[in-house]
């Protein structure tokens, strides 16, 4: 962990181009472009359903699109990580839980014992190495999941509402994790629907609605001037009461506020 | 009345005298059922895991067919097994038949189905828990197959707990291919199947009890090892 710089080649930047998910013959994800370069903290934001977690899953591979392209710069093979709103926890202890994942990736086995020691001590579980993985706290075992994940070096590091039902002292915690993984060259795209969290978290926002992205904009501006009327009425709390078009709004109709 | 009081006296003196043909009976039950039941758990577990997890052609069929072998009936296994034993059949060469060998066949075709078919169900649980999880830690099938049946050790005790039963508790089958023979293939079941041919009530009750005990404790043993770990692993 002590070495900052990203894995080369870099998979970065990644591409998704008018990507598509549908179930069920509807449409969940609906013509999103966009380019995840080097560098910045992406937070997507958006109201429960409007596809944030099926994003993330998307660029991470665990699902495919049913149109359109999601490309890496190169092979992707083990240099993104994924850690889930409800993390699962495999039945042993908190160090065999990163030491399965180490394996699996085949990380040198000289290396396992110094990995997983600092993971723990950065993420202060240390204490809880022994301890078996599922009768720790959800934040304790949030915390595991950022550590597991950690320890494989991720260049790209997907969250998916990392603190959803975590105090506020747990959220504090868990959010300093993820800058010092962040400080440490990983690239962060993360979801939440908490627009404090976004605000002290993100270099670039992204609102999605419906599947669309209406708006990828630095964080400063995004907040203070957001250019889609939805997304303003997200910021400002006032989406549930505002109307839609008859048409139910789609990126054509989409009304800028200029 | 009086056979209930006199088999538990019977089966309360044969444990503590040690009776030779109880415990050399009692031995060759727990030879053949334990032999069968580890042959089952080491089949039946990966082919259960195997079948939760990978999707093939005619996967549906064979899930249906485990569940339905499930409740094989043990004098048609045994006849089956008799009949491809006996020296006509194809494997009499072997010369297996009215031996403990072929008991212990019987048992494993039994209790093969039981062990797959609730394996599969445990498995198709965990994974529905695990799967993205482990396919984003970059494990294939293949290798979520061994972590999900450590990781359903408990769960997977108990199916294994269940074959036990199935064995210990089966006359049909091995009556037909062992042949109840005195000191070479005569189980407890048998035991107490000839017994109560015999009219020999109170011993044949008493031969139960003695079964029921070892049951018991055998499961009992391994409830308790299942609950030391559980509480050391969650």
């Amino acid at each position: 962990m002590t070495d900052v710089s990203p894995p080369s080649p870099s998979i970065l930047p990644l591409k998704l181009d008018n990507v598509e998910f549908k179930a069920d013959g509807v449409r969940l994800i609906k013509d999103f472009t966009c380019t995840f370069n080097h560098g910045p903290r992406s937070v997507i934001i958006g109201p429960n359903g409007a596809g944030k977690s099926l994003l993330l899953r998307l660029c991470h591979g665990l699902i495919p699109p049913s149109h359109g392209s999601i490309n890496w710069t190169t092979p992707p093979a083990s240099k993104h990580a994924m850690v889930f709103q409800r993390p699962v926890m495999l039945r042993r202890s908190v160090e065999a839980n990163i030491l399965y994942a180490l394996k699996l990736n085949r990380v040198d086995r000289s290396r396992h014992d110094a990995i997983i020691e600092q993971v723990l001590s950065q993420t202060g579980l240390k204490r809880l190495a022994k301890k078996p993985a599922r009768v720790l706290s959800f934040g304790e075992q949030q915390k595991l999941a950022l550590a597991r994940a950690w320890a494989l070096k991720p260049e790209v590091l997907f969250l998916d509402e990392p603190t959803a039902s975590l105090d506020p002292s747990a959220t504090h915690s868990v959010e300093q994790i993820i800058d010092a993984i962040h400080n440490q060259g990983t690239r962060i795209i993360m979801t939440t629907h908490d627009l404090g969290q976004a605000r002290r978290l993100a270099d670039e926002v992204l609102f999605i609605h419906r599947g669309r992205l209406l708006e990828h904009a630095p964080t400063t501006r995004f907040f203070n001037k957001p250019e889609n009327d939805l997304a303003e009425a997200f910021v400002n709390g006032d989406l549930l009461w505002w109307k839609l078009g008859k048409d139910n709004r789609g990126p054509q109709n989409k009304r800028q506020k200029k | 009345m009086n056979d209930f009081g006199e088999a538990f006296r019977l089966a309360g003196q044969m444990l503590i005298e040690f009776d030779p043909g109880l415990t050399g009976i009692i031995g060759l039950s727990l030879q053949v059922s334990l032999s069968a039941v580890l042959l089952a758990s080491i089949t039946g577990l990966p082919l259960g895991a195997a079948v939760a997890l990978f999707r093939f052609p005619g996967r549906k069929i064979i899930i249906v067919v485990l569940n339905a072998f499930m409740g094989l009936p043990p004098v048609v296994v045994g006849l089956i097994v008799y009949l491809i034993l006996s020296r006509s059949g194809p494997l009499g060469v072997f010369g297996l038949l009215f031996t403990p060998t072929a008991m212990i066949i019987a048992q494993f075709l039994l209790i093969t189905p039981i062990i797959a078919a609730l394996t599969r169900q445990v498995v198709a649980d965990l994974w529905l828990e695990y799967e993205e999880q482990l396919r984003s830690l970059g494990a294939t099938p293949a290798r979520a197959l061994g972590t999900l049946l450590w990781d359903g050790r408990y769960s997977l005790t108990t199916v294994i707990l269940a074959g036990f039963g199935r064995a210990s508790a089966e006359v049909g089958a091995v009556m037909i291919v062992g042949g109840n023979i005195d000191h070479v293939t005569r189980v407890m079941t048998t035991s107490i199947a000839l017994e109560v041919s015999k009219g020999n009530l109170a011993l044949a009750l008493a031969l139960g009890i003695v079964l029921l005990t070892l049951s018991t404790t055998i499961n009992g043993a391994a409830f308790l090892l299942q609950e030391k770990n559980r509480a050391h692993n969650t």
